[in-house]
């Protein structure tokens, strides 16, 4: 492929990962790696003409099994940004509804020769099941409660940008850690990077041994932020408190919103971040979302040029196999 | 003349407390001696082999009639038979339910002519709904040896008293799947850091724990006995212990699997590896195994549970529950033996002697007169596991690709030998 201006120096990845699916599998030099290669591709984001030809010709299937909107937009501007041919599957016209396994979808879909697969799934571990039967790059785009390894690497992208470095700072995710992908996939990667990490949640909505991943473990809000240069908000499915892990949204609010007072008890120049959509009023006050803490939109922002360098880096990487 | 001898094997016979080099003689399908230098119409040579009694089964799936993809009573005898085992007692979760006399007498005729004894364990409730009773009089007149509703809990803890207080004149034990659905909900494995780590949801102990505690009370309300299936966790252990020490009539098994395996083992959402209960934690495996050889668990049981690989190749969520141990049973567990955690001939108990007096079959013992059902295993043969070479219709196999040291090889029922140098001799 012919390289252009445009595009940002190639770098040969310094690790041998064939698929993405958790940041478990991560080094922090290779996450380091990931989120400088992120903010060459950042920068092309705020020109004018916002496409680069580095993956011309390439295809990418992007396969969601699940309902999502911010996550399968990001993935398709990316892949576009990347003058890549983007597909999309989705659960909906697919025939997984007819009770095709995910094998044959997984052999179908390496039938039609693409060249990078973007995944997201309702069950954990149908990343790695994919990952397991095709050839092709496969990118994890949440599986389950399982993984999220993209949103966990834009999270990381904008706390750097806000606070200028990652190791040693105090992060509190807060909210239903239990079902949360994004809390598991950022937890691992901040314990690489060096990042104290807490979590806060009533105990109904925390898993079994979470303090195996090197957090500490916080039921109150106010002793959860006490001291923290970031908080990660973590939005509260409504459905959750017909399942009885908690009484009431009223009640969870009254407990778990977070609010500009809170933010008294916190470290100077505390950033609020949260992985969307927003229940506002239910985990964060409504004055706060649009308030100078947030960095909500940067993380929407990240996320494009995150998952271009994912994209890229990927297929650069298995490109250079064949 | 005996019609068959078996020589100079190594003869462990737990029930009669004989562990002695020497030739057993067989006629008209039972035990007609044993002793050295006897002659046979036919004799087998065991020199280096352990000559024991039929292994007994209490605990398998064998999916017929309904579901003969999966399994049914012929692949699943022949199975039981390359197993070692000349006794299996299938739970009634086939389609229909065996939740009637007619369905229950079926399956024994049809299992007549297999090359194993099968015996029908009877629902407890009508179509293991959990709303009514099933014909249990009707089941045990057909040849039924015990109720369950295998494969879920009671819930109904005034129907579970109605039903040990029906069964008490039958004489049958009523074993449990001790499971509260609440507390199990949509869990998939067992819970703690394996699952959390995994994104997967968990089962926590305690959803075993309460319906065993629930029915050892039940038992000592009614005086029916009672058999807890797959003892897993650690809770239920000392649960059972205590109602042993108190006289209770309260039994347990424990599959394989949860002797030798946890939950920190599992390849990542490997669906051969799924099944109800789960593999527990390292403390609760330790639990199993210290019960088993201190004598609280009396038998060790398969759990045989075959699937098809379309209905296993699927998430870890919507996989099946259930592993398929017949075959693989014996070489599993001998590797407790060799860890010096039970002694050969204590072992040799929870597979024979052991589960015969739970459900009161005859056999599991030597003795001049028994049922001529033996089993002759070489304990050194090391061999591979491979799934496509098993008798079981199906493959769903945690112990795939491992390698297994104890195998049986010849399997005589009834004095018939069924299957010889580990070839069932009905099959192929």
């Amino acid at each position: 492929m012919a390289e252009t201006i445009d595009t940002p120096a190639p770098k040969a990845l310094p690790f041998a990962h064939t698929d993405l699916l958790d940041t478990a599998e991560l080094t922090a030099k290779e996450i380091r790696f990931l989120l400088d290669q992120a903010e060459s591709f950042h920068e092309i984001n705020e020109r004018q003409v916002k496409k680069v030809p580095t993956l011309r010709g390439a295809t990418i299937m992007d396969c969601f099994f699940e309902p999502s909107t911010r996550t399968r937009s990001s993935f398709e501007l990316a892949g576009k940004r990347l003058s890549a041919d983007v597909i999309n599957f989705s659960a909906a016209a697919s025939s997984l509804k007819k009770g095709e396994s995910l094998r044959d979808t997984a052999r179908t879909l390496a039938a039609m020769g693409t060249d990078l697969i973007v995944v997201r799934h309702p069950a954990s571990g149908a990343a790695a099941y994919l990952a397991h039967e095709l050839e092709v790059p496969v990118i994890n785009a949440g599986d389950g409660c399982h993984a999220h390894p993209t949103q966990a690497l834009l999270d990381l992208f904008t706390l750097r940008r806000a606070l200028g470095r990652l190791s040693g700072l105090k992060v509190a995710i807060v909210g239903d850690i239990t079902h949360s992908r994004v809390a598991r996939s950022n937890l691992l990667a901040m314990r690489t990077l060096g990042v104290e990490t807490r979590v806060c949640a009533p105990p109904t909505l925390l898993p079994a041994a979470v303090e195996r991943y090197g957090c500490r473990v916080f039921y109150r809000m106010a002793d959860a932020i006490e001291g923290v240069d970031a908080i990660m908000m973590l939005r509260i499915q409504r459905e959750r408190q017909g399942g009885g892990a908690f009484p009431s949204l009223r009640e969870y609010a009254h407990n778990y919103c977070l609010t500009r007072s809170h933010l008294a008890l916190a470290a100077p120049g505390c950033v609020v971040l949260h992985p969307g959509p927003i229940n506002r009023g239910v985990e964060l006050a409504h004055d706060l979302a649009d308030g100078p803490e947030s960095r909500i939109l940067d993380q929407v922002t990240a996320g494009v040029a995150v998952r271009m360098a994912v994209l890229y880096l990927f297929w650069q990487q298995h490109g250079s196999r064949q | 003349m005996p019609d068959l001898v078996l020589k100079n094997g190594r003869v462990i016979d737990p029930a009669h407390a004989i562990d002695a080099t020497t030739d057993i003689a067989i006629r008209h399908g039972r035990i007609a001696a044993l002793g050295d230098g006897l002659d046979g119409a036919e004799s087998i040579d065991c020199t280096g082999l352990v000559v024991c009694p039929g292994l007994i089964d209490l605990h398998v799936h064998l999916r017929d009639p309904g579901q003969e993809w999966k399994e049914d009573l012929l692949s699943g005898g022949r199975a039981a038979a390359a197993g070692g085992f000349t006794t299996v007692c299938c739970m009634p979760n086939t389609l229909p339910t065996n939740d009637t006399g007619a369905i229950t007498r079926d399956m024994v005729e049809r299992a007549a002519d297999g090359p194993v004894r099968i015996l029908p364990v009877g629902a407890i409730t009508r179509g293991l709904a959990g709303e009514a009773l099933a014909e249990i009089g009707e089941m045990v007149t057909a040849g039924a040896v015990a109720i369950s509703d295998d494969g879920c809990g009671v819930q109904d803890s005034h129907l579970m008293r109605r039903a040990m207080e029906y069964a008490k004149p039958f004489e049958i034990p009523v074993v449990i799947h001790p499971q509260d659905d609440h507390l199990f909900g949509h869990g998939v494995m067992n819970e703690g850091w394996r699952a959390t780590e995994l994104g997967l949801a968990g089962i926590p102990s305690a959803a075993e724990d309460v319906q065993i505690d629930r029915d050892i009370r039940l038992s000592a309300l009614t005086g029916t006995p009672l058999h807890v299936a797959h003892l897993s966790t650690t809770g239920g252990v000392e649960l059972v212990r205590r109602a042993q020490g108190a006289g209770l009539l309260v039994s347990a098994e424990v599959t394989p699997h949860h002797l030798l395996l946890t939950d920190t083992d599992m390849p990542a959402y490997d669906p051969d590896w799924k099944m109800s209960p789960p593999l527990r934690s390292a403390a609760d495996r330790e639990a199993v195994v210290a019960a088993l050889a201190d004598g609280t668990i009396q038998a060790i049981a398969t759990d045989h549970a075959p699937h098809a690989p379309e209905e296993k190749e699927r998430p870890f969520d919507d996989a099946p529950f259930g592993v398929i141990g017949l075959e693989t049973c014996l070489g599993v567990v001998l590797a407790l033996v060799r860890e010096g955690r039970i002694s050969l001939a204590d072992l040799i108990h929870r597979l024979t002697a052991g589960p015969a007096r739970l459900f009161g079959l005859d056999g599991g013992h030597l003795g001049v007169g028994a049922r001529a059902d033996l089993c002759c295993f070489d304990p050194e043969a090391r061999w591979r596991v491979e799934p496509e070479r098993f008798y079981s219709k199906s493959r769903n196999c945690p112990w795939a690709g491992r390698e297994l040291t104890g195998r049986p090889l010849h399997t005589i029922t009834g004095g018939r030998v069924v299957c010889r140098d580990g070839a069932v001799t009905d099959a192929r």
